[in-house]
């Protein structure tokens, strides 16, 4: 019994990891239709821009700031592409979001380097002890983070009169603008947006898994898994996906084989595609695809 | 028109007898190495170390009064790229002898073609796989992850400790050493009770430790992986307040590991190569000399901590010079008969003694060392 709620904890802290980088492709698809690829990088250049940030003086506040301000500029970097590109099928805008991954990540590794790289935690090294396992603190903090933004996203997104504007673009660009929607901000707000919660998903990270140049490729897959298994385009699909995708992942590794742990993810996925294409919370967006 | 056409035929032959001359004085050594891509923690120091000390070598006269020219490409770990430029290094550049590759997939890609021509390779990778059986033109130099095992196993066997559990990283290296950790197991009397894997990018290794916390047979756990991997099996390690001993292997001997793992890393010992303390060996140590000195000019060169890796660069490179000075001869053949007569060379790696029968050359004694991680800093367990 004890075992199971250890592998439950497990399953739940790496479930809001991947929660956080999935709810940046929900914002994105939320406005755009586009699937961004880049998200994955968007996370590392958070994380990585701020350790190096620290290393060159700055107080972990400061760097933050300018971290998180780095990223989103990036994000609308991406946008300005997607916006001179000629053809703009869906497809080739999001071949286009890869090349910019593959972009970054090149980036990166001039840029910065190719070492690995860790910050300290910045709400202490320890860890609550519950029965016999434990969790640690900065994994509380990233939950309660993940959550905070997954509430600020969804009242945003139904309360406000922007966020109502971006789920009008998505669904009807034509008759949005003819509603006087400004779709060119309100794209570029998106993408920033979904930079933000990628750079603090990074900045949280970091402590905990520590961060590379290519630490993105295999937090982009999971987080994109968790955003389609919980269906795209809402904030509570991508927590359902994330914590889902994160606990049968710790189950299979204790009970099964930690061999066949990776392999969860994508069964999940094309589990999901088959029998429920909208994910689980799929809404009338999955319809138009 | 004809006085035209004269001159010019002139200056042509003039510039391609230059070149000719010119391509005559150097020693072409080819390196493939995979300085970036996934296994770029290997490349990158391997490739910076190469052409930090062909430069040097050529500063200080090159071999036999010839420069050396180092031709190098980067194959991202990638082995049919290994064997497109192994191709290319054959036919088109005409090397002498091939340093690298960085990885054991990537040599065993190219192991047929070098033997086929005839040329000297010097594999920087880690399988004993390479060497074993011996091929007449492939040579090694880095230890092998066999080795690594045995000493963790030997050490373990002082500590009086014979269950052990196994958490490995499921790239290449950490898949490589876990089998031939097993495979030496039994000469040693360790059973292994326990095998688990991690994902190279997996965030939270909890699940796989609480089932090794969970195992009562347990009593000693090794953990074979590199990158951010082992750092976090380690921090979860201490989370979970496991008490038995734990090793690491010797992808994570640098300082970086200690920097990440940070607090969690205290008590953990680490298999490594004697180079990452160069500075904390005894003085009686043959190599300390060499692995000093090259600890010390790569962090003043580069500006980084000196990992292993760049280490089997500088002993490949200078066991193949070491080899040309003696044939005192540039033909591949020559080269090769002197690299296998090489006897009591004094490397970063340990002492290489190399033989028809041996092409690797080093033993486990001076090939790894144990180490003790206290304070935020290595010290040797003796």
């Amino acid at each position: 019994m004890i075992e199971l709620f250890g592998y439950l904890l497990s399953g739940v802290t790496v479930g809001f990891i991947y929660t956080l980088v999935g709810l940046g492709f929900t914002v994105i698809y939320n406005s755009s239709g586009i699937i961004n690829f880049s998200q994955g990088e968007f996370v590392m250049a958070g994380g990585m821009s701020t350790v190096f940030l620290i290393y060159a003086g700055l107080p972990l506040g400061v760097a933050f700031v300018l971290a998180i301000l780095i990223t989103s500029m990036i994000g609308i970097v991406l946008y300005k592409l997607i916006s001179f590109s000629r053809d703009s099928s869906q497809i080739s805008l999001i071949i286009l979001t890869l090349g910019f991954a593959i972009f970054l990540r090149g980036l990166a590794q001039i840029i910065f380097d190719k070492q690995l790289h860790t910050m300290p935690s910045f709400v202490g090294e320890g860890a609550f002890e519950i029965f016999e396992t434990t969790l640690s603190y900065q994994a509380l903090l990233i939950m309660v983070v993940a959550s905070a933004i997954v509430i600020s996203l969804y009242l945003f997104f139904q309360k406000t009169k922007t966020g109502q504007a971006m789920v009008a673009a998505s669904n009807n660009v034509d008759a949005a603008k003819l509603m006087g929607i400004n779709i060119k901000k309100i794209l570029i707000l998106n993408f920033a947006i979904s930079a933000v919660i990628a750079s603090i998903g990074g900045i949280l990270l970091t402590p905990i898994t520590s961060t590379s140049y290519e630490v993105g490729i295999m937090l982009g897959l999971k987080g994109f898994c968790a955003a389609i298994i919980g269906g795209l385009g809402t904030p509570f699909g991508a927590v359902a996906g994330g914590l889902l995708l994160g606990i049968l992942e710790s189950l299979v590794a204790g009970y099964i084989s930690s061999e066949y742990k990776d392999a969860v993810a994508f069964v999940v996925l094309l589990a999901i595609l088959f029998f429920m294409p909208g994910g689980i919370f799929g809404n009338l967006k999955s319809q138009r695809v | 028109m004809l006085k035209r056409f004269i001159l010019r035929a002139l200056a042509f032959l003039l510039i391609s007898s230059f070149v000719v001359l010119n391509a005559k004085e150097t020693i072409k050594i080819g390196a493939i190495v995979a300085a970036t891509g996934p296994a770029s923690f290997l490349g990158d120091p391997e490739l910076k170390t190469l052409q930090h000390y062909v430069a040097k070598i050529n500063a200080q006269g090159g071999v036999n009064g010839q420069q050396i020219e180092l031709i190098h490409y980067d194959t991202g770990a990638n082995p049919k790229k290994a064997v497109t430029f192994t191709k290319r290094l054959i036919n088109q550049d005409e090397v002498v002898a091939i340093i690298g590759p960085s990885t054991t997939g990537e040599t065993m890609a190219i192991i047929k073609f070098v033997e086929k021509v005839g040329i000297p390779l010097m594999s920087m990778a880690g399988s004993v796989a390479i060497i074993d059986p011996v091929k007449k033109y492939v040579f090694k130099i880095a230890a092998t992850d066999r080795m690594a095992c045995k000493k963790v196993m030997q050490d373990m066997n002082k500590r009086n400790l014979t269950n052990l559990a196994l958490i490995s990283g499921s790239g290449g290296f950490g898949k490589s050493m876990r089998k031939q950790c097993k495979e030496v197991a039994p000469s040693f009397g360790v059973k292994i009770v326990a095998d688990e894997t991690y994902g190279k990018k997996d965030s939270d290794m909890t699940s796989q430790l609480l089932k090794i916390k969970n195992n009562k047979d347990v009593q000693v756990v090794l953990n074979p992986g590199f990158g951010q991997g082992p750092a976090i099996v380690t921090k979860n390690y201490v989370q979970l307040k496991i008490k038995h001993p734990l090793y690491q292997s010797h992808g994570v001997a640098s300082k970086k590991f200690i920097e990440i793992a940070g607090s969690a890393a205290e008590g953990v010992r680490v298999v490594a190569p004697p180079v990452v303390v160069a500075d904390k060996l005894d003085d009686s140590v043959a190599i300390k000399k060499v692995a000093l000195a090259y600890k010390n000019e790569y962090e003043k060169a580069f500006n980084s901590q000196v990992s292993s890796f760049g280490g089997h660069a500088y002993d490949a490179l200078h066991v193949i010079v070491d080899a040309i000075k003696r044939a005192n001869s540039t033909e591949p053949s020559k080269i090769r008969d002197a690299i296998e007569k090489t006897q009591g060379f004094e490397g970063v790696d340990g002492i290489v003694n190399l033989s028809a029968t041996d092409h690797l050359g080093l033993d486990t004694e001076t090939g790894m060392i144990m180490l003790e991680i206290k304070n935020g800093d290595w010290t040797i367990v003796k």
